[in-house]
């Protein structure tokens, strides 16, 4: 008995050491010990300050690109195959209507489709035997959509480190609706971040088939009032005109790009030819195979450089480029510099659409790290006077169990490096309150134990064991639901989940092991008809 | 020391009283969402901007109304929060406010812009310093280094520049000054602060005389899956805690435990609704922490009776649980004092960000030690009389009580 019980305490007391050493490191004095502490305890952006953005990245837009592209292929393979169309268009971003093609004809179609289109199918348009649709597979498309989010989220990672943000989080956020949350602590006027993350967010080199044109209207009149087919209208500055003023040209673009931000491999700040800032870039294999083919069919024509559906430059083909190019326009340096920098940390497949932002200012989250801790040392002290007045003795053994009970759940936070909150402060407090009832639930057992005539010892054995089955019923039921309020909440609300069920896991060894313990090294020392003190 | 000694209180013979209470406590509850055309939700759920202020003197709520006026922002909520004397106010913007095409943040920067227009912009270049990070005053005493730390070498300038700005910082932030000082010579107390430091603060930084201390702007989407997914998450945390009673003890017993604790949300709901109290975030968690407590609590007095039932079969069973509530009444008033001091600790210090949190415990603790004696007991007391003998469960010895006197 005497040899078990000691090793129950060196047990307990390895468990202490290896906790406050997870709190505190081995600090040599005591600024050393504030900055373990504080290293070691990683607080959420409403503690420290920061900002918290949530965004949808529209994956649509790049089912949109891939089929565009595949229209403008598939064109080009009826030209070449010699199939004859009426007309080809886009009805939304997977389907592709071409109507008009020669029964005799029809076979070649399906051929061409089955060989070169693997990820679309044809299918037959009811009603008119003439026509086919291409469609984009469902899986394809979700290939797409997943690969859009995926690469998005390393795209704004890279910028985001770029910046010189420190230990940002950017995760996926709730269910299949390609949504991001981003977390940027430190960071309290998010605007240049946010522009960073969205502005450049989609690059296009595309032909321009006519202008510019000084107005919308213009631009139409000078095509009857209707654009050609697969063109748009893109807005961008006059290239004439001086820095400063806002005079608009409108071009005829082609709508399918030659070229877009996935076919980049690296873009760097340069100057062009006239010394004005500019950014160079270079093409990935497959993208300077496509650039090249499209500058030696069209020189002497303009291709538009077109960002975030506006036009920046409009330059003139030269001669064939295949894998690098340059990209003016009225940059100031730092304009440069910025839109080298999204462009190298890879251009984002899909614009994105914020749907939240919060801001914690500094001095809020100092507020409420102060608030907290005032809040959780007058919880603690009042909880554990109440249960020295109340139980005397065995007060000493709670609130030993209970604070034992805080630095296991502090260390446990330190070595899991999860993050403090407030409302993570408040399951701290929570714990408290709860964690005690153990305690109770063991004391009052003993009691009764105790009144019902038992010996000392049997009573505590018996307090114990019968409150132990009710101990794990109810931390199951606190343990679950904290469980499933960590699914559902994001950041403060996952950190109070998490102290929650840290904290009653640890009371389940603090309350029932650590107290027996306790207990029995009391029994031990008792002389023979002594009381207990409970 | 004792709070009860030996209680033999006849709970069962006064649930009518308590279950009109409850019921009277719904009622009034589900006629004030009614009338107010449901819970009055928190910005998280309902979508919009808030932006918190903090002002060097009393702010001109009518001035601040012009302002925003006059960027074109109607209907403009203007609400001060925390002691008067803090001076703080929270600006809310409705989603109506602003169009769907505009930018998520363009109400955002109207308010700001407004507060600019009256409460004035800094000289050009320079920095607000009551709104500036820690790294932003590092970067700024970095550049002009008036502590002459180049020579040693770029860790040695970074590290002093780094803790003297988070010193600089973590003053202006300590109350009373709470993120505002009005004069860069107040930062002289701060350790390592020169007249060449402040000198250099003085001329890279302005003050202003207010602070913004916290921004959050959530859209229409964002709100309405929330408000989605905190009601399957409730239900699901009900329904998880149903299935685990069950499984420990009988479906009765569940279900008893649901009822009960769903009549707590119920009720802590109707608070919230009654006192005019915003749903947040953190409300919802708050709720379903109280699902969790009053689950806790109703499972202390099941356990009894379980216990009982097997020590004792023939004892009635409305005796029964009014033996086993009073075994465990000292323990359940215990726990839920200890506890309720510890929220009620959270309520008065806790600060503003998480008193609708605190608020929700401190009337669930309450409600939910009280539920699980005159709601979640009555309810097993209930069916058992009702069911009679000869039905057949997996436990059979608990669904066998009833009144002795019937059985002879």
């Amino acid at each position: 008995m005497e040899k078990k019980l000691r090793s129950r305490v060196l047990f307990i007391a390895v468990v202490v050491v290896v906790s406050i050493l997870g709190i505190i490191g081995l600090p040599k004095n005591f600024t050393q010990l504030k900055d373990n502490v504080r290293d070691r305890i990683r607080l959420g952006l409403d503690l420290k300050g920061g900002t918290h953005l949530v965004l949808q990245v529209q994956v649509e837009d790049a089912v949109n690109i891939t089929s565009d592209q595949a229209l403008e292929r598939f064109r080009d393979e009826l030209k070449v195959k010699n199939i004859p169309y009426a007309d080809i268009q886009k009805t939304d971003s997977t389907h592709i209507l071409i109507k008009g093609i020669p029964q005799e004809k029809s076979a070649d179609v399906q051929t061409l489709a089955s060989e070169q289109f693997s990820d679309w199918d044809l299918v037959r348009v009811p009603g008119d035997a003439t026509a086919r649709v291409l469609a984009l597979k469902v899986s394809a498309a979700q290939t797409i959509r997943n690969q859009a989010l995926l690469q998005s989220m390393n795209t704004i990672r890279n910028r985001i480190d770029q910046l010189g943000v420190t230990e940002p989080t950017i995760a996926e956020y709730g269910q299949g609706e390609y949504e991001l949350v981003v977390q940027l602590p430190g960071v309290d006027d998010p605007t240049r971040v946010k522009d960073i993350m969205q502005n450049t967010a989609m690059l296009a080199l595309k032909l321009v088939q006519d202008g510019p044109f000084p107005t919308r209207e213009a631009a139409l009149a000078a095509h009857g009032g209707v654009l050609p087919p697969d063109t748009e209208l893109v807005a961008g500055k006059s290239e004439s005109s001086r820095e400063g003023s806002s005079s608009e040209a409108w071009y005829v673009l082609n709508k399918v790009a030659a070229v877009t931000g996935r076919d980049l491999s690296g873009a760097e700040p340069s100057h062009d030819i006239n010394g004005r800032p500019s950014v160079n870039f270079t093409l990935t294999r497959d993208g300077a195979a496509r650039f090249s083919r499209v500058t030696a069919a069209n020189v002497g024509k303009q291709l538009a450089i077109v960002l975030d559906n506006r036009v920046v430059s409009a330059p003139v083909i030269q001669s064939q480029i295949s894998d690098r190019g340059e990209i003016t326009g009225q940059f100031t340096p730092q304009q440069a510099q910025d839109l080298a920098l999204v462009l190298r940390s890879g251009a984002l497949p899909a614009s994105i659409k914020y749907l939240s932002e919060s801001t914690v200012g500094p001095s809020l989250g100092a507020d409420s790290i102060r608030h907290g801790v005032i809040a959780s040392i007058v919880g603690l002290v009042a909880v554990m006077t109440f249960m020295l007045i109340y139980y005397r003795g065995a007060g000493i053994n709670a609130d030993l169990a209970l604070v034992l009970n805080l630095i296991i759940l502090i260390a446990a936070l330190a070595y899991f490096s999860a993050v403090l909150t407030l409302p993570g402060i408040a399951g701290v407090i929570l714990t408290v309150g709860m964690g005690v009832d153990s305690n109770v639930l063991i004391f009052e057992r003993i009691r009764e134990e105790l009144r019902n005539g038992k010996a000392v010892g049997a009573a505590v054995a018996g307090g114990f064991e019968h409150a132990f089955v009710t101990i794990i019923d109810t931390h199951v039921t606190t343990v679950a639901s904290a469980a499933i309020l960590f699914t559902f909440g994001t950041g403060p609300i996952r950190g109070f989940a998490v102290t929650l069920v840290i904290g009653l896991i640890a009371n389940l060894f603090t309350s029932v092991f650590v107290s027996r313990t306790i207990f029995e090294y009391v029994l031990s020392k008792r002389k023979p008809g002594e009381a207990l003190s409970i | 020391m004792e709070l009860f000694h030996q209680p033999n209180i006849n709970w069962m013979g006064k649930k009518w009283l308590f279950i009109g209470l409850s019921l009277a406590l719904a009622l009034a509850g589900l006629i004030s969402i009614a009338v107010h055309r449901g819970l009055v939700y928190g910005i998280d759920f309902r979508g919009g901007t808030l932006v918190y202020v903090k002002f060097a003197q009393a702010p001109d709520l009518d001035k601040i109304r012009r302002a925003l006026d006059a960027q074109g922002l109607r209907n403009v909520t203007l609400q001060r929060y925390g002691a008067a004397s803090d001076h703080e106010v929270i600006i809310g913007l409705d989603l109506q406010t602003t169009a769907a095409t505009d930018a998520l943040d363009k109400g955002k920067r109207d308010i700001l812009n407004g507060l600019a227009a009256i409460y004035g912009v800094g000289p050009a270049g320079k920095v607000d310093f009551n709104n500036a990070s820690p790294q932003t005053v590092a970067d700024h005493l970095l550049a002009t280094d008036p502590l002459h730390q180049s020579s040693l070498g770029p860790d040695v300038a970074n590290k002093t520049y780094k803790d003297l700005a988070e010193a600089l910082v973590s003053y202006r932030n300590t109350p009373p000054r709470s993120g505002l000082i009005a004069d860069f010579q107040e930062l002289r107390s701060v350790p390592n602060v020169t007249p060449a430091v402040l000198s250099s603060l003085t001329n890279d930084f302005y003050l202003s005389t207010y602070a913004v201390r916290n921004t959050e702007i959530v859209g229409p989407k964002v709100g309405g899956d929330l408000r989605r997914q905190a009601l399957y998450v409730t239900l699901a945390g009900l329904g998880a805690m149903l299935l685990y009673i069950w499984f420990r003890f009988e479906l009765i017993y569940g279900v008893a435990a649901v009822v009960a604790t769903f009549h707590d949300v119920i009720i802590t709901l109707g608070f919230f609704s009654l006192l005019n109290k915003e749903i947040t975030l953190t409300v919802i968690a708050a709720l379903l922490t109280l699902v969790g407590y009053s689950m806790n609590d109703t499972i202390v007095v099941f356990d009894r009776i379980r216990e009982n039932v097997k020590l004792n079969r023939r004892e009635n069973f409305v005796d029964l649980v009014n033996r086993s509530i009073n075994q465990t009444l000292s323990r359940t008033i215990l726990t839920s004092g200890l506890t309720f001091i510890a929220v009620l600790a959270l309520f008065l210090f806790g600060g503003e960000v998480i008193h609708g949190f605190a608020f929700a415990l401190v009337v669930g603790v309450i409600i939910g030690t009280y539920s699980s004696i005159f709601i979640a007991s009555p309810i097993v007391v209930f069916f058992q009389q009702r069911a009679g003998r000869g039905r057949v469960g997996e436990k059979p010895k608990v669904l066998e009580r009833e009144p002795a006197s019937a059985r002879r």
